[in-house]
C-alpha cells in the first residue's frame, strides 16, 4: 500500500475535560527531572495506511475512535492550541507490537463491514504531548525518554510548534531476504573462534566453539551435508540454532558443569558432579522415594516438561512453573516484565498436551532503592524508573490476561541497581485426562504437522536466549526487547482450551527463549526429527532472513503438534475463534533437525548433536570465611523508636499502592489475598486460591527470598528462604507432606537461582570461586531441607550471569534463590489469616528465640551485617509444624502470622493492622536482651491468638512450644514489657501509619524520596 | 442452541457446566466471552449458585448466528479487558456489536433491542458495564442508541483492585436489586469514572432513579470521598439502568462475592459471629434476577416462551 493514502487522526481532549495523563507528566517532569514544562495536554494519534475516502475518514474517527463526551477529533491536520510552544511525538518503532493500532484496525474491519487483512500493521498508534514552555530540544528529548517511553522500543520526535509538527510512521521493511550465509570456521585459530562467537553474539566459549568446529568439519558429518544438498561450511542458521540451543539460558551449563569444590575452612575438598543432578534432581528422586514408600503418589511429572505437576485429585492436575525475565526487564522494565509474565503464563499452558486453566500469577521483584541518588552508568536505568516500569508490566500482563496476581514480595538491596530480578510464577490446573488422553504426556510421531499458533514473527527478540547468558553491558542489542500482547495472548489462550478439550491437538509447547529454533528443536527429541519450512512462517513484515525467522521470540506464540486428519477442524475452529494458524512442517524419525526455505536447505543438524554435544564445563569452586563481626549497638535503645522506623523501612514498609494496582481477585476464587482485615490493609503470609465453584478444595502459595543473609552463610540464607515459604503455608493452615500414609497432600516447589557470574577468571571475575562456592552451598541446603520436609521440587530455573557493566565498572546482585511453594488446602474455608481478630484472644509466640540479629532489619538500620545469622533446626521446625497444623485442624488458631523481616514486633505490628481499635499487652519473658528478643529474626516461629476457651486445650496439644505472650485488648495500643520493664508503647494507628506512609506507597504515589539510599 | 454451542460452553466451562441439568424451565442466563473478557466463568457461577442455568458462549459463537440471544433470558456482558481497553475501555467490543452484521441481516445492537422489547435482561459488569454505555444502551433516554453518558479514567490515573461499599437507590428500576439497600463489593478498573454529557441528561437520570447503585461510606451515605468513592464518578454512580429496567451496568463484581470467603474481612467476621452466611453480598443480585424471571413466567405463564421465539 503506498504512503500517499496514510491518514491522521488526531484526538484531544475537549475543554473542559481533565487531562489526567498530562498533569501527570508535568508533575513527574518537575519533581524528577527538574523541568518545568507549563501545562501538558495529551493527545491519542493514529496514523492511518488504508486507503479511505474522506467520509469514510470521518466516519470512522466519530463513530470507532473519538468518545464524543471527552474529545475532538482532528482529520488530516495538528490541532495545536497557540499557547502550547513544545511538542514530543512518541512513536513505536519498526516491528514493535502495536495493539492499539490492531484493535483500531479491528475496529475500522467492524466499521466498514469489509475483509481487510488486520494482521499486518496498517493502523499505527502514537501519542502526541504538548507542552506550555518552550522548551530546548535536548530537554525535550531527556523527557521523552524518561518519562515517556524507551529508545529501545519508541521512537521520539521533538521541536518547537512554531516550526511545526514532524511526524514519524514506521515503514514496512524492503523485500524478502532469503540470504543464507555460510560461515567458515576451518582454519580459524582460538581466538579467531573467540571473536566469531562474541561478534555474533553467540555467548559460546572456546571449547563450544572447537567443539562445533569439529563436528562440522568430520568427514561423516560432511557426507551428510553434500546429501543434503549443503555446503561444507556450516550455515548462519546452523550456527545460530547451536547458539541457541547450548546457551546457558536453555542448557544450563553451569549447573550441569563438574565443580571440584574446596571449603578453604573445614578442608572439605569434593567433585560436584552437576548441581542439577546432585542437589535438584537428587533431592526430589529422594522426596519421591520417600513419598511412595508411603502410599503418596502424587508427583506426576518434574523437570521434563515446561511446567510440573502433580495430582490434585482423581479428575485433576496442579501445574507449577516460576522463572526470571532478568535482562530484557533491565534495558526495558515493562516490556521485559510483561513479557516475563505471558512467557511464563505459556510455560503451564503449553505443559503435556496443553490446555491448561490459569489459575493465578504470583511475582517476587528485586530492585535497587528507588531513592537511589549515587551515579548511574552508561546505559543503567534508574531503579525507581525499573521499579515503576516492571510494576506496570505486571499490571497489565496479569490483569488483561485475566489472572489475578494472588501475592509476591519486593525486595530492595543496592546491588539488584544494575539487573533486577523478575521472578513471574503461575500456577494452573489441568484436567487429568484430554479426549481420553493422559493429559501430562507429550507424545509425537513422525508425520504428526508442525503448526504454529499466535502472533506473527518479525526481528524482536533475536539473541534473547544468548543476551541473557551474558551480562549486561551499554551496547545491550535493541533487538533483544519485547514487548508482549495479553490480547493476542488470550486470544491464544481461549482457543489452546477449547482445542485441547476437542482432542485437535496432540500436544504444544510454547515459543520461548530462541523462539521454533527452540521449540521445535525440543519437540523434535521426541519424534526423532522434524523438517521445517520456513517460508510458510507469517511476518509481521518481510526483510527477514532465515535464520531470524527460526530464532526470532516474537511473543504469544505456540508450537502445536497435529496430526494431519484434525488440521481440518483445527483451522476452522481458529478462524472462528481468530487465531492465525500456520502449517510450517512435520516431525520425522531421521534423527535430524531440517530446515529448509522455498525448498533450499538452510540447515541439517544431528539431534544427537544438537542436544548432547555441548561440551561439559569443568569449573573451580573455593569457600574462604568472608569477615565478620557482630556489632555493638548502643546500650539505651528506644524500642518503640526502632518499630517505628522498622515499619518504615524499605524491605518491610506497605506495598499497598504496589498490591492494589494488581488485579487479586479475578476469578473470584482468592480466600486469602495479600492484604486483609477490616482495613483491608493487614499483610498476610501465603495466599489461598479456591480451585473452582464446586467443592472447596484449593492451594496455598508462598515465596522465600533471604538474598542479605547470604552475605553471612550461603548455606543458611538457602535453609532460611526454603522455611520462610513452608512456614508461610503452615501458618495460614496448611499441612506438611507425607506425614500420613496415603493423605494426597501435595508439595509442588519450584527453585530459581539467580546469581552474579560465578565463573572464575583472574582478570575479569576474581572472587569467582567464592561465588560459585556458595552456589553449591545453596543447593546443598537446598537438598537437606528438600529431604527433611520430603518436600519434592518439580521445576525450576537457574539464571547465572546477573551483572551489568559499563563505563569498567561491574555490578553484581548478590548470589539469590528464590522458593516458590504451592500446597493443597483441602478446605480452603479452614485457612487461618495473620490479623489479630477480637479483644480478648490469648496471644502466643510459637516456635523459639536465638540470639540471631546477623542480616536483620534491625541490624541494617544501623548499617550492620552481624555474623550471627539466623539457623535453621528442621527436625525441631518440623516437629512444630506437626502442632501447628494439629492445631489448625482442631480450629484452636484464630490468627497466624509468619515471624520474618524484622522479627517477633514487626509481627505483632503487622498483626493488628486489620483494625486500628485492636491493641495488645505482651510480656517477653525470654532472658534474652530486648532488642534480640523483639527483633531477631530466629527462623520457623510464629504470632497466634486463640480464644480464652481454648487455652488449655491448645497448651496441651503444644506441649511446651508455645509461649503465651499476653492478650489482643480494644485499646488500640501495643504495650510490650521485658524484665520488668514497658520496651514498647504505641498506639496501633501510629504504627500503622508508620508502614503505611513508608517509602513504597510514596514512591508510588509519585513522591521523590530523600531519604538516603 | 447449537450442539456445537453447548460443547463449547461445557468446555469452556470445564467441571462447572458439565453437571448442568437439562432444564428447560431454569432461567438460563447467556454469558460472553472470547477478546479479553475474562470473568466469565465466575459470572456463569453466580447464576448456577442462585439456582438458574448458564452457558458460556465466544462472542463470535453470537456475531456468527450459531447461537442466538433470543434463547436465553439473561444477556450477560463480562468484565475484563475487551480488545486490551485499546481505543477506551469496552470500545471495540461495542462497535462489533454496533456494525457488525450477523447472519439475519441485523446487527447485534438491533437484536439486543428486540431482545429487550420481548423481555429480555442485559447486564454488563465492569468491562460489560463500559461496552453497554458505549453501546449507548444506557441510559438510552432518546431511544437513539446514542451516548449520553460514558466511563473513563478513574481520577487517580490508576487501576485499583479495591471493595467498596454501594448504597441501592430505593427508586431503581432493575429487578437484580430488589430489596437491597447496601452491599460490599470489590472494584477492579482504570476506567471507572462516569461522565454525563450534561445538565439535561443528569437531571432525568437523578429523577428517574436509573443511578441505581452510589458509592457510600460505612453508614450507608453517598460519599465522594477517595477511595470510598474508588473512581471520582460523578454522581458518586457505580451503576446505571435504564428506563426499562431491563438493560443494567455497574463497575463493581458482584459475581467476586459469591461466598463469605471472597471478603478480605471473611476471618474476623466469621471469628465475631459463626452463624455467619456463607453466601456473599454478590450472589444476592443474581438470586432476585433468577427468581423475578421465575415469578414472571409464573404469573403469566403462556408468555413463558416469548423471548425464545426466534426473531
Amino acid at each position: 500500500m503506498s504512503n500517499t493514502a496514510s491518514h491522521t487522526i488526531q484526538l484531544i481532549p475537549r475543554p473542559g475535560q481533565h487531562d489526567g495523563e498530562g498533569a501527570r507528566v508535568a508533575e513527574a517532569a518537575r519533581r524528577h527531572l527538574h523541568l518545568h514544562t507549563g501545562a501538558v495536554q495529551t493527545s491519542a494519534v493514529y496514523t492511518v495506511r488504508y486507503p479511505l475516502t474522506a467520509a469514510q475518514l470521518q466516519s470512522f474517527a466519530a463513530q470507532c475512535l473519538q468518545d464524543p463526551l471527552l474529545n475532538d477529533a482532528a482529520l488530516d491536520q495538528w490541532a495545536v492550541a497557540p499557547e502550547f510552544k513544545s511538542y514530543i511525538l512518541v512513536a513505536k518503532g519498526p516491528g514493535v507490537t502495536d495493539d492499539e493500532g490492531t484493535s483500531a484496525q479491528n475496529a475500522l474491519q467492524d466499521f466498514l463491514g469489509l475483509d481487510l487483512d488486520i494482521r499486518t500493521q496498517h493502523i499505527f498508534s502514537k501519542r502526541l504531548y504538548l507542552l506550555e514552555k518552550e522548551l530546548p530540544e535536548t530537554d525535550l528529548r531527556h523527557l521523552a525518554e524518561e518519562l515517556l517511553g524507551n529508545k529501545l522500543i519508541n521512537r521520539f520526535v521533538v521541536g518547537h510548534t512554531a516550526q511545526g509538527i514532524r511526524d514519524f510512521t514506521p515503514q514496512p521493511g524492503g523485500g524478502a531476504d532469503s540470504t543464507t550465509h555460510t560461515i567458515r570456521l576451518e582454519h580459524l585459530t582460538d581466538e579467531e573462534l573467540v571473536q566469531l562467537s562474541k561478534e555474533n553474539v553467540y555467548a559460546l566459549n572456546l571449547e563450544e566453539m572447537q567443539a562445533i568446529r569439529d563436528h562440522f568439519y568430520a568427514p561423516a558429518t560432511q557426507i551428510s551435508r553434500a546429501e543434503a544438498g549443503l555446503t561444507p561450511d556450516p550455515t548462519d542458521c546452523e550456527l545460530e540454532i547451536l547458539a541457541q540451543t547450548w546457551s546457558e539460558h536453555c542448557k544450563h551449563k553451569e549447573f550441569a558443569a563438574v565443580i571440584r569444590y574446596r571449603n578453604a575452612v573445614t578442608g572439605e575438598e569434593k567433585e560436584v558432579d552437576g548441581l542439577f543432578k546432585t542437589y535438584i534432581k537428587g533431592a526430589t528422586s529422594e522426596v519421591d522415594r520417600l513419598l511412595r514408600a508411603n502410599g503418596n503418589d502424587w508427583l506426576i511429572k518434574v523437570f521434563s516438561d515446561n511446567a510440573g505437576a502433580v495430582r490434585i485429585n482423581k479428575d485433576s492436575l496442579f501445574v507449577w512453573k516460576v522463572e526470571t525475565h532478568n535482562s530484557p526487564s533491565a534495558i526495558d522494565p515493562y516490556g521485559g516484565a510483561i513479557t516475563g509474565i505471558l512467557g511464563n503464563n505459556r510455560d503451564p499452558l503449553a505443559t503435556g498436551i496443553g490446555g491448561a486453566r490459569l489459575l493465578f500469577n504470583t511475582n517476587v521483584l528485586c530492585f535497587g532503592p528507588p531513592n537511589w541518588s549515587g551515579p548511574l552508568l552508561t546505559g543503567q536505568l534508574h531503579p525507581r524508573r525499573v521499579f515503576e516500569g516492571v510494576r506496570k508490566g505486571i499490571e497489565d500482563g496479569g490483569n488483561k490476561s485475566g489472572v489475578p496476581t494472588v501475592n509476591g514480595a519486593i525486595v530492595f538491596d543496592e546491588r539488584y541497581r544494575g539487573k533486577p530480578l523478575v521472578y513471574c510464577g503461575t500456577g494452573a490446573v489441568l484436567p487429568m485426562q484430554l479426549d481420553g488422553k493422559d493429559a501430562w504426556e507429550k507424545i509425537i510421531d513422525a508425520g504428526d504437522r508442525i503448526i504454529m499458533a499466535g502472533g506473527r514473527v518479525g526481528k524482536d527478540g533475536i539473541h534473547g536466549a544468548t543476551f541473557s547468558s551474558i551480562e549486561l553491558d551499554e551496547a545491550a542489542p535493541a533487538t533483544a526487547v519485547q514487548i508482549g500482547s495479553p490480547i493476542t495472548q488470550k486470544l491464544a489462550m481461549d482457543f489452546l482450551l477449547l482445542a485441547t478439550r476437542r482432542g485437535l491437538i496432540k500436544c504444544s509447547t510454547d515459543n520461548g527463549a530462541g523462539g521454533l529454533s527452540s521449540s521445535v528443536g525440543e519437540l523434535a527429541g521426541i519424534s526423532g526429527g522434524a523438517t521445517v519450512e520456513l517460508e510458510k512462517v507469517p511476518l509481521k513484515y518481510p526483510g527477514l532472513r532465515p535464520w531470524e525467522i527460526f530464532l526470532s521470540e516474537s511473543q504469544e506464540r505456540f508450537t502445536l503438534v497435529v496430526e494431519p486428519s484434525k488440521l481440518a477442524e483445527l483451522n476452522a475452529l481458529a478462524a472462528e475463534m481468530e487465531v492465525e494458524l500456520s502449517d510450517i512442517g512435520q516431525f520425522t524419525d531421521n534423527g535430524r533437525l531440517d530446515v529448509t526455505f522455498d525448498g533450499q536447505p538452510v540447515a541439517s543438524l544431528a539431534l544427537e548433536f544438537l542436544h548432547e554435544g555441548v561440551p561439559r564445563k569443568v569449573l573451580d569452586a573455593e569457600w574462604q570465611l568472608p569477615t565478620l563481626h557482630e556489632p555493638k549497638l548502643p546500650a539505651s535503645l528506644d524500642a518503640t523508636d526502632l518499630l517505628i522506623k522498622l515499619l518504615g523501612a524499605l524491605n518491610i514498609c506497605s506495598r499497598e499502592a504496589v498490591i492494589r494496582q494488581y488485579d487479586h481477585e479475578v476469578k473470584g476464587r482468592t480466600v486469602v489475598k495479600p492484604l486483609m482485615g477490616r482495613t483491608g490493609q493487614a499483610p498476610q503470609d501465603a495466599a489461598v486460591v479456591q480451585f473452582n465453584f464446586e467443592s472447596w478444595e484449593g492451594v496455598a502459595v508462598s515465596n522465600g527470598i533471604l538474598p542479605r543473609y547470604g552475605d553471612i552463610d550461603p548455606y543458611q540464607m538457602s535453609a532460611g528462604a526454603f522455611d520462610e515459604a513452608v512456614r508461610q503455608i503452615i501458618s495460614v493452615g496448611g499441612k506438611l507432606p507425607n506425614l500420613t500414609p496415603g493423605d494426597g497432600i501435595f508439595w509442588s516447589v519450584n527453585d530459581n537461582f539467580c546469581v552474579p557470574d560465578s565463573v572464575y577468571d583472574p582478570v575479569t571475575n576474581p572472587d569467582g570461586k567464592q561465588k560459585l562456592a556458595a552456589l553449591v552451598q545453596l543447593c546443598e541446603a537446598l537438598r537437606d531441607m528438600c529431604v527433611a520436609y520430603h518436600i519434592p521440587l518439580t521445576s525450576g530455573k537457574d539464571s547465572m550471569k546477573n551483572d551489568f557493566k559499563a563505563d569498567g565498572q561491574k555490578i553484581s546482585v548478590p548470589p539469590t534463590v528464590l522458593y516458590s511453594m504451592t500446597a493443597l488446602m483441602p478446605d480452603v474455608r479452614r485457612a487461618v489469616t495473620s490479623d489479630f481478630k477480637a479483644a480478648g484472644d490469648v496471644v502466643y509466640l510459637l516456635g523459639d528465640t536465638y540470639d540471631e540479629l546477623g542480616g536483620s532489619e534491625l541490624y541494617h538500620l544501623f548499617g550492620e551485617l552481624g555474623q550471627n545469622v539466623p539457623r535453621v533446626r528442621p527436625e525441631q521446625a518440623k516437629e512444630l509444624y506437626q502442632k501447628v497444623s494439629e492445631a489448625h485442624e482442631q480450629n484452636l488458631i484464630l490468627s497466624c502470622h509468619d515471624l520474618s523481616d524484622g522479627g517477633l514486633a514487626v509481627a505483632v505490628a503487622e498483626s493488628l493492622f486489620g483494625d486500628d481499635n485492636l491493641g495488645a499487652e505482651l510480656t517477653l519473658a525470654g532472658a534474652l536482651p530486648a532488642p534480640t528478643e523483639l527483633f531477631s529474626e530466629s527462623h520457623s516461629r510464629f504470632v497466634a491468638t486463640v480464644a480464652p476457651e481454648d487455652v488449655v486445650a491448645f497448651e496441651a496439644l503444644m506441649n511446651g512450644r508455645a509461649t503465651r505472650l499476653g492478650i489482643v485488648t480494644d485499646n488500640g495500643r501495643l504495650v510490650i514489657r521485658h524484665q520488668d520493664k514497658t520496651v514498647v508503647d504505641a498506639a496501633t494507628a501510629d504504627l500503622r501509619e508508620a508502614w503505611s506512609n513508608g517509602p513504597v506507597n510514596r514512591v508510588m504515589a509519585g513522591e521523590e524520596l530523600t531519604l538516603q539510599a | 442452541m447449537s450442539n456445537q454451542a453447548e460443547n463449547l460452553a461445557t468446555q469452556m466451562a470445564d467441571s462447572t457446566a458439565a453437571e448442568q441439568p437439562n432444564n428447560e424451565q431454569r432461567v438460563h442466563a447467556l454469558v460472553l466471552t472470547g477478546f479479553g473478557i475474562n470473568c466469565e466463568e465466575e459470572l456463569a457461577a453466580a447464576y448456577r449458585l442462585a439456582g438458574g442455568a448458564a452457558t458460556i458462549v465466544h462472542f463470535n459463537e453470537v456475531l456468527g448466528g450459531q447461537t442466538s440471544i433470543h434463547d436465553y433470558d439473561v444477556l450477560n456482558f463480562p468484565g475484563g479487558f475487551s480488545f486490551g481497553d485499546d481505543l477506551g475501555s469496552g470500545v471495540v467490543m461495542a462497535n462489533k456489536v454496533r456494525f457488525r452484521k450477523l447472519p439475519s441481516g441485523r446487527t447485534l445492537l438491533e437484536e439486543i433491542g428486540a431482545f429487550i422489547q420481548a423481555g429480555g435482561y442485559v447486564v454488563g459488569i465492569c468491562n460489560g458495564f463500559q461496552m453497554l454505555v458505549k453501546m449507548g444502551l444506557l441510559p438510552d433516554f432518546a431511544g437513539q442508541q446514542e451516548r449520553e453518558v460514558t466511563l473513563t479514567h478513574n481520577a487517580s490515573g490508576r487501576y485499583e483492585d479495591r471493595w467498596v461499599r454501594l448504597a441501592v437507590n430505593p427508586n431503581n428500576r432493575s429487578p437484580f436489586l430488589k430489596g437491597l439497600t447496601s452491599l460490599e463489593v470489590p472494584v477492579r478498573h482504570g476506567e471507572g469514572r462516569l461522565v454525563i454529557r450534561d445538565e439535561q441528561v443528569r437531571s432525568r437520570i437523578l429523577a428517574e432513579g436509573l443511578n441505581c447503585l452510589t458509592y457510600c461510606d460505612t453508614t450507608g451515605c453517598e460519599t465522594a470521598v477517595y477511595p470510598l468513592n474508588p473512581n471520582g464518578a460523578e454522581l458518586n454512580c457505580a451503576g446505571l439502568s435504564d428506563t426499562t429496567g431491563h438493560v443494567f451496568g455497574l463497575m463493581p463484581h458482584p459475581e467476586a462475592f459469591l461466598s463469605l470467603y471472597n471478603h478480605p474481612d471473611w476471618a474476623r467476621r466469621k471469628r465475631l459471629d459463626p452463624t455467619l452466611s456463607e453466601e456473599g453480598d454478590g450472589l444476592k443480585l443474581f438470586r432476585n434476577i433468577v427468581e423475578h424471571i421465575r415469578q414472571t413466567r409464573a404469573a403469566q405463564p403462556t408468555e413463558a416462551t416469548a423471548n425464545q421465539v426466534s426473531l
